[in-house]
C-alpha cells in the first residue's frame, strides 16, 4: 500500500472495513472440503458411545439388562443411571433452573429419551450391543397435552412433589398443580382488564404455534477426551456457548475449570439446537473417565429431532381492544407453555418465558398484561430459540396475527391499522407497557416504502377481482397479501438482568497486533455460519485501520479466548461485536499516544484518519498503524508499557431492536391446500450495515425456516406421545425447489448504545417471516369468513380451512 | 459381527485397498477409513445429500450405499474436484456470491452442482431448482446458491468458448 | 443408523441368484438400487440376513423398444428413464413420472425393478405400470413366468412374487395417444398425497380407451378398471369427469398419514385425476 499517494477514498477501501460485501474467508477451507467439524475428529484409540433410547413416552424402567450387550465383540461399558448415581451425574442442572435425567432413573418421561450409554469401539459395535440391552418398561399413562396434564392426577415428575404429593416450589416460584412449572407475570393486571373490559371494540383469539425444531444439517455431538496424565480434559463439541459449557462442565464434574478445555471446532448449522447441555456431553465425558480413552458421541438425525431442542409449543391466548376508529388501547397475552418433561428452555435466568414480554409488537399499547404458565408433559425438553431472541418469535407471531384479527373486527385494512398504531419515531427512546425500553426505530418509512414498492393498493385491487372471479366459478385458487412488521428485541444483555446459571451475559473481545501490523482477535461467541471471522475483522479494521485482511478472528477454544455466553439470540454483533470496536478503541487509544511520541507531538495534537494518526492541520505528518503497531514492539516509549493488545468485556446498557417490514404474496389452490409464493419482499433495519452481502444471506436463510416453520416443519405427536415426525421424510425442511426467490430491503436505524450502531440480524427474518407466511395463507381466506386458523398450514390443513369455509361445495 | 472382507474402491484417482464388514456404509468409509471428510452426513436416510458424492459418473447419496456395493467403484468427493491450486470454478463461484454459510452442506452441494453442470451447461433456473433438489441447505434459503452455479455455469462456458 | 450384520453376495449372474435364494429362503433378499431396503436396513426395520447385489447380473439393465412392446430391465435407473429420448417417444408416461419420484440422486439409484417390486404403496411405478398395462418377468427356480402389473399387488409389501422369485423385467405395449402422471406431494423426496396415472386414446372426437391407475391412496395401487369405464364413449366432459373421478373413489381406501385425513386424501384424489385426465385428453 502507498500511503503517501493513494487518496483517502482508495485507503478506506483498502481496510475492507465496515459496510462493504467482504467475500467471507471462511469459505475457502468449506468450498474444498476442509471444514473441521466435530465429526471429522479423529483422536487415537478413539471410542464410540450411543445411546439406548425409550420407545416409550412414559414408563417404569422396571429393569436394565446389559449382559448380552456386554458380550458383543467391540463393546466395553454399558453406563446406566446407577452408575452414574455414586457420582452425582444421573441428573444434571438444566439453564431454566430445573434438572433433567442424564440417564433414566427409575422411569422414562419421553419417547427417546435415554436409557443407558453403550461404549464401544466403533459406531457399528455400539449399534450391535444397543440393540442387545434388554429393557424392562412397564408403560404408563401418558399425557401429551399440556391442558389434559395440568388436570390430572398423574404426576409426571415425582421429583417435584412433597410426601404428600404436593408441588414444591420450583425455580420460579410457587406451582399451581404438580405438572406446572411456573407462572410468569409482565404488566397490570387490573388496569389492563379494566381498560379492556370497557373498550369499544375486542378481538379475541386463541392460537397455537406448533412445536417445532431447528434441526441444523449437522447434528449434535462431542468428543470426551480425559488425559489422566494431566489431569486435563479435553471437550470438542457443537457448542454455541463453549465457556458456558465449561463451566458447567466443571459444576456438575468436580474437576476444576481451569482443567477443562471446551473447543467448538466449525459447526455446521445451530439455529440454537446447540445452546444446551445435554446427556451425551455428560456420558461422553464420564464413560472417557472411566475408559481413559477419547470418546465420540454423534446423535443421528432421528435423536436429534425427538430428543434435543425443541421449539415453541406455545398456547397463546390474547385480548386486544381498540376505539372504533382503530387506536390500540389494551392488550392481553395468556401462555399455555408446554415445556415437555423438563425444564430445559435455554432462557436468561431471571426469564422462564424468554423475552415472550415483547408481544405488544411494534405498536403505542398503553395498557398490557402477560401470564405464562409452564406445564410438564411426555414430550421432549427443550423450548430453545430457535433462529430467533428467547420466545420472540413466539411473542412476534402472537401480536402480527392479533393485529389482523382486530382489522377483521374493525373491518379495516390491516396495513392501515398497523400504521396508525406503530410507536412514532419521536417516541424513542420508547418505554413499552411490559417493560422493555425500545431504543430507537423508524417505522413508518420502513412501512410505507415497502407498501410502495410492492404497490400494495394495486395488489389488494388484484386481490378483489380474484375473490369475484373465485365466486363466479372463474378460478379455484385465492390470493392472499401477507403482512407483517416486526421488532426484534436482541443482543441479551444487559448482567443487570440478563444472565444464565448466574454468568452474566456480557461478551468479550481479546486483540493483539502483531508487530509487522497483522492482528489476531478472538472472542466468547462462536460462529455457526454468521461469518464471524469476516464481519469481526471487518469491525476492527475500521476501529484500528489495519485491512481486515490482516486481521485473524479465532473463536470456540476457551483455553485462549476471553470469556463470552456464545452465539444465539442474535447477541453476536450487538453483544460481541461491541466488544470488539471498544478492544478496538483501546487499541487506537494506545496508537494515539505511539503515534504522537513518534511525531513528537502532543498527544492532543494527532488524530485518527482511516488508517493512520495525522498532525492535526498537517496530513502529510503522519504515522499508520502499521508503523504504530512496529514501534509497540521496536521502542522504548516512556510511560507506557510495550507491546499493542487490548481485551474488552462489554456489558450493552440495553438490547438492541432491530426491525423490519414484510410482504408476502401467494396463491393458495382451494382444493388441495397446495400454496405458491409469487413475490416476498423484505425490508430490514438491522442499524448499521456491517456486510450488506452477509446480511442479505441472513435474510435469505431466514426466510426459509420462517417459510418451513409456517408451511410445515412440526414435530407432532400421536396420543402415545410417539414422535410421528422423526426423520426428513416427515419433518419438513424445503430444498431449493419449494423456496421462492426473495427481494431483499432496508432502511439504517442505528441503535444509539451500540458503539457501531449495529443491532443484529440473523434472526430478525425468521421471526418477522413466519407471520407474514401465515398471515397471506390466512388473507386468502378473509373474505370468506376466515377469522384464524393454526400453523403449519400445510395442504391438508390448508384444504380444512377451506373445507369448513364451504368453499367445496 | 460378519466377516470383514477385502474390498477396492479409487477415491479421487487413488486405489485404496482394505478390509471391512459389508455393512459399512461408504460414506463412513470415506470419512472414517480413507479420512476423506469433505462429505458430510446429515439425515442419513437419503433425503439431504451433504453427503453426495460421484461413482462412475452418477451422483450418490454414499450413506445409503453399502462398502460392498461400491467395491470396485470410481469415487470423487469434492477433495478431488479442486484445491487450491486449481479451484473448480463452482468452488470460486460458492465464494463469490455467498452461497454457502455453515458450509456443512457445501461439499455434497457443490459435488452434485458439477454433475448437474455435466449434464446441462446451461441450465435455467428452474433447471438449477430441480437438480439440486436432492441436497438441503438450512443456512442460505438457495438463492446465492442458484446464483452461484449460474455464475460458474456462465464462467464455464466463457472458458470453453474461448478454448475452441 | 446401522444396520444389523449381513452376509453379501453379488453373484454375475442370475443362476447363481436363484441358488442363494433357494438356500436361504426368506432370510435373503436381492437389491438392486438400495434406496428403500437401505433406509429400512439402517433404521432396523428390515432384517436381512442374506443381501444379494444384482448390480453383476447382466442383461437387466436394457431399454428395448420394439415395434408393439417396451421392455425394461429390472436395474434400469429412473434416471436413465428420464434420460432416454427413444423411451420418451415410446411411452411418454414413463419419463413425465419419474421426473416426479424422489430427487436427482436417488433416481440415479432408484431402479424399476426395485420400484415395482418392492410393494411398497408409496411408490409411483407399481400404479404407473398398472396404468400402462405392463406385464412383470419373473424368473424362479420353476424357470420364468409373467405376471400383469394388474394382478400383482396383494396388499402392503405384499405381492405375487414369491420369496424365490426375482423380477428382471416389465414389459407393456407402445402408446399413442393422451397421457399424465399427475402427483401431489408435500415436498421433493416424498411419497404422494395422491397421484395419478392415465392414459387415453381418442377416435372421432370420444374417448376411445382410458386407463387409470391411483398411487399411495390404498395398501396397493390401485388400477380403477371403473374410472376408466366411465370415460369410455364419452367427450370427457365435466359429467364424464365425476363418474370418473366417483368410480376411482370407490376403489381407493386411503389412510390417515402425515399427508393428511382421509377426507383429505379422497378429495385430492378427485381433484388429481380430475387434472390428469384432463392433460391426458388435451395430449389425446
Amino acid at each position: 500500500m502507498k500511503d503517501d499517494v493513494t487518496s483517502r477514498e482508495e485507503r478506506i477501501e483498502n481496510l475492507s472495513g465496515l459496510g462493504c460485501s467482504r467475500k467471507r474467508v471462511e469459505d475457502a477451507r468449506f468450498t474444498q472440503g476442509k471444514g473441521n467439524y466435530v465429526d471429522d475428529i479423529k483422536l487415537d484409540g478413539m471410542l464410540f458411545g450411543d445411546f439406548v433410547r425409550s420407545p416409550y413416552a412414559h414408563a417404569r424402567v422396571k429393569s436394565i439388562d446389559t449382559s448380552a450387550a456386554l458380550e458383543v465383540p467391540g463393546v466395553l461399558a454399558v453406563l446406566t443411571a446407577a452408575d452414574l448415581e455414586p457420582l452425582g451425574l444421573h441428573w444434571m442442572p438444566t439453564l431454566a433452573g430445573d434438572k433433567q435425567m442424564v440417564l433414566a432413573d427409575g422411569k422414562v418421561l419421553f419417547q427417546g429419551q435415554e436409557v443407558a450409554f453403550v461404549v464401544a469401539e466403533d459406531r457399528y459395535a455400539a449399534a450391535d450391543g444397543i440393540d442387545a440391552v434388554e429393557v424392562e418398561y412397564e408403560e404408563l399413562e401418558v399425557l401429551v397435552d399440556p391442558f389434559k396434564a395440568t388436570a390430572s392426577d398423574v404426576v409426571l415428575r415425582e421429583d417435584t412433589v412433597d410426601e404428600a404429593g404436593r408441588p414444591t416450589d420450583g425455580a420460579h416460584g410457587p406451582r399451581k398443580h404438580h405438572n406446572h412449572i411456573f407462572t410468569w407475570e409482565a404488566g397490570d393486571k387490573d388496569p389492563t382488564f379494566e381498560v379492556i373490559d370497557a373498550a369499544e371494540v375486542v378481538a379475541e383469539e386463541t392460537m397455537y404455534y406448533h412445536r417445532t425444531h431447528p434441526c441444523p444439517l449437522e447434528t449434535c455431538g462431542c468428543v470426551a477426551s480425559m488425559d489422566k496424565v494431566n489431569g486435563k480434559l479435553t471437550l470438542w463439541g457443537t457448542f454455541q456457548a463453549p465457556h458456558a459449557i465449561r463451566t458447567i462442565v466443571s459444576l456438575i464434574s468436580g474437576i476444576e475449570e481451569h482443567n477443562i478445555r471446551v473447543i467448538s471446532p466449525d459447526i455446521g448449522g445451530g439455529f440454537g439446537n446447540k445452546v444446551g447441555a445435554y446427556s451425551g456431553y455428560v456420558c461422553s465425558v464420564v464413560a472417557s473417565i472411566v475408559t481413559g480413552k477419547p470418546v465420540k458421541w454423534i446423535e443421528d438425525r432421528m435423536d436429534n429431532l425427538m430428543t434435543t431442542a425443541f421449539a415453541r409449543d406455545y398456547w397463546m391466548k390474547g385480548r386486544i381492544s381498540a376505539t372504533k376508529e382503530g387506536k390500540i388501547t389494551g392488550l392481553h397475552c395468556h401462555v399455555t407453555a408446554d415445556h415437555g418433561a423438563f425444564d430445559a428452555c435455554a432462557d436468561p435466568t431471571k426469564f422462564p418465558a424468554g423475552f415472550m414480554n415483547i408481544c405488544t409488537g411494534s405498536y403505542d399499547i398503553p395498557t398490557a398484561f402477560l401470564e405464562v404458565d409452564g406445564v410438564y408433559t411426555n414430550k421432549a425438553p427443550g423450548g430453545v430459540s430457535y433462529r430467533c431472541s428467547f420466545r420472540v418469535t413466539e411473542a412476534v407471531y402472537f401480536i402480527e396475527r392479533m393485529i389482523e384479527v382486530l382489522a377483521i373486527e374493525l373491518n379495516m385494512d390491516a396495513a392501515e391499522l398497523r400504521r396508525i398504531n406503530f410507536i412514532r419515531k419521536e417516541q424513542f427512546p420508547y418505554k413499552a407497557a411490559l417493560g422493555w425500553e425500545y431504543d430507537s426505530g423508524d417505522y413508518h418509512t420502513a412501512w410505507d416504502k415497502a407498501l410502495k414498492t410492492v404497490d400494495y393498493e394495486g395488489l389488494r385491487a388484484e386481490q378483489a377481482q380474484r375473490v369475484e372471479d373465485f365466486k363466479a366459478g372463474k378460478t379455484r385458487s385465492l390470493m392472499g397479501i401477507g403482512l407483517s412488521f416486526f421488532t426484534e428485541i436482541v443482543g441479551a444483555g444487559p448482567v443487570k438482568n440478563c444472565d444464565i446459571l448466574g454468568l452474566g451475559m456480557f461478551d468479550s473481545c481479546d486483540i493483539r497486533i502483531h508487530p509487522t501490523g497483522s492482528a489476531i482477535a478472538r472472542l466468547g461467541t462462536i460462529s455457526q455460519g454468521q461469518g464471524h471471522a469476516t464481519t469481526f475483522a471487518q469491525i476492527l479494521a475500521s476501529e484500528i485501520g489495519l485491512p481486515a485482511e490482516s486481521i485473524t478472528i479465532e473463536e470456540g477454544d476457551t483455553d485462549t479466548a476471553p470469556y463470552g455466553l456464545g452465539t444465539y439470540g442474535s447477541r453476536s454483533t450487538p453483544v460481541a461485536g461491541a466488544a470488539t470496536a471498544m478492544a478496538g478503541r483501546k487499541i487506537r487509544a494506545k496508537a494515539q499516544i505511539i503515534a504522537a511520541y513518534l511525531l513528537e507531538v502532543h498527544d492532543d495534537d494527532v488524530e485518527f484518519d482511516v488508517d493512520r494518526f495525522v498532525v492535526k492541520g498537517v496530513p502529510e505528518k503522519f504515522k499508520t498503524m502499521k508503523d504504530i503497531a512496529f514501534a509497540a514492539y521496536n521502542q522504548a516509549i516512556p510511560g507506557i508499557e510495550p507491546g499493542l493488545e487490548a481485551v474488552s468485556y462489554y456489558d450493552p446498557p440495553n438490547m438492541t431492536y432491530p426491525f423490519g417490514a414484510y410482504v408476502c404474496v401467494m396463491d393458495v389452490d382451494v382444493d388441495t391446500g397446495v400454496t405458491d409464493i409469487r413475490r416476498f419482499y423484505a425490508l430490514d433495519d438491522c442499524g448499521t450495515r456491517i456486510n450488506p452481502m452477509i446480511i442479505e444471506g441472513q435474510v435469505h436463510g431466514g426466510l426459509t425456516e420462517a417459510l418451513a416453520v409456517a408451511l410445515g416443519q412440526e414435530i407432532a405427536y400421536d396420543d402415545m406421545g410417539n414422535v410421528k415426525t422423526g426423520t426428513l421424510m416427515d419433518f419438513f425442511l424445503p430444498t431449493a425447489w419449494e423456496v421462492p426467490n426473495y427481494e431483499t430491503d432496508f432502511t439504517v436505524t442505528p441503535s444509539p448504545h451500540h458503539p457501531i450502531g449495529a443491532k443484529g440480524v440473523g434472526e430478525s427474518p425468521h421471526v418477522g417471516g413466519v407471520p407474514c407466511f401465515s398471515n397471506a395463507v390466512q388473507d386468502a381466506f378473509r373474505a370468506f369468513g376466515l377469522r384464524h386458523t393454526n400453523m403449519p398450514h400445510d395442504h391438508w390443513r390448508i384444504w380444512k380451512t377451506a373445507n369448513e369455509l364451504g368453499l367445496h361445495t | 459381527m460378519s466377516k470383514k472382507q477385502h474390498y477396492t474402491i479409487t477415491v479421487n484417482g487413488k486405489a485404496e485397498e482394505f478390509l471391512a464388514e459389508p455393512r459399512e456404509l461408504l460414506i463412513y468409509t470415506l470419512r472414517e477409513r480413507l479420512n476423506i471428510t469433505g462429505p458430510h452426513i446429515g439425515c442419513e436416510t437419503s433425503h439431504c445429500g451433504a453427503c453426495t458424492v460421484t461413482i462412475d459418473g452418477k451422483s450418490v447419496k454414499a450413506c445409503t450405499m453399502f462398502v460392498a456395493q461400491a467395491d470396485g467403484k470410481d469415487i470423487t468427493t469434492i477433495e478431488g474436484i479442486g484445491g487450491p491450486d486449481d479451484l473448480h470454478p463452482l468452488q470460486t463461484a460458492f465464494k463469490e456470491h455467498h452461497g454457502l454459510q455453515c458450509g456443512y452442506c457445501t461439499p455434497g452441494m457443490i459435488t452434485r452442482a458439477v454433475k448437474l453442470l455435466e449434464e446441462n451447461p446451461n441450465p435455467t433456473e428452474e433447471d438449477i431448482r430441480f437438480g439440486m433438489a436432492g441436497n438441503i441447505c438450512r443456512c442460505t434459503g438457495y438463492q446465492n446458491i442458484v446464483k452461484s452455479i449460474q455464475a460458474a455455469a456462465a464462467e464455464m462456458n466463457a472458458a470453453k468458448e474461448a478454448a475452441e | 443408523m446401522i444396520p444389523a450384520t449381513f452376509e453379501y453376495y453379488r453373484p454375475k449372474d442370475m443362476a447363481g441368484v436363484l441358488s442363494i435364494l433357494e438356500e436361504h429362503g426368506d432370510e435373503a433378499r436381492v437389491m438392486a438400487g438400495g434406496h428403500s431396503l437401505i433406509p429400512m436396513m439402517k433404521l432396523r426395520m428390515a432384517d436381512v440376513p442374506h443381501l444379494i447385489d444384482l448390480q453383476d447380473v447382466g442383461g437387466l439393465s436394457d431399454i428395448e423398444i420394439g415395434a408393439e412392446s417396451v421392455r425394461i430391465g429390472a436395474m434400469v435407473t429412473q434416471h436413465q428413464i428420464i434420460d432416454s429420448d427413444p423411451l420418451a417417444a415410446a411411452a411418454p408416461i414413463l419419463r413425465e413420472a419419474a421426473l416426479q419420484i424422489a430427487d436427482p440422486q436417488v433416481r440415479y439409484m432408484g431402479t424399476v425393478g426395485g420400484n415395482v417390486a418392492n410393494g411398497d404403496p408409496g411408490n409411483d411405478m407399481p400404479g404407473l405400470m398398472q396404468c400402462v398395462d405392463a406385464t412383470f418377468a419373473l424368473i424362479g427356480p420353476e424357470g420364468e413366468r409373467e405376471v400383469p402389473a394388474r394382478d400383482f399387488y396383494e396388499a402392503a409389501y405384499m405381492t405375487a412374487r414369491g420369496d424365490d422369485e426375482v423380477l428382471t423385467a416389465v414389459t407393456f405395449p407402445r402408446f399413442t395417444g393422451g397421457y399424465a402422471y399427475e402427483k401431489q406431494k408435500r415436498k421433493i423426496g416424498d411419497y404422494a398425497t395422491a397421484a395419478a396415472a392415465v392414459q387415453i386414446t381418442k377416435a372421432a372426437g370420444a374417448c376411445a380407451s382410458a386407463a387409470v391407475a391411483m398411487t399411495n391412496l390404498s395398501d396397493t395401487p390401485v388400477y380403477s378398471e371403473a374410472a376408466g369405464a366411465a370415460l369410455v364413449g364419452t367427450s370427457v366432459d365435466d359429467a364424464a369427469l365425476s363418474a370418473a373421478v366417483a368410480a376411482m373413489l370407490g376403489d381407493i381406501d386411503p389412510t390417515e398419514d402425515n399427508r393428511g385425513p382421509i377426507a383429505f386424501k379422497k378429495h385430492v384424489a378427485g381433484v388429481i385425476l380430475r387434472r390428469a385426465i384432463l392433460r391426458a385428453w388435451s395430449r389425446a
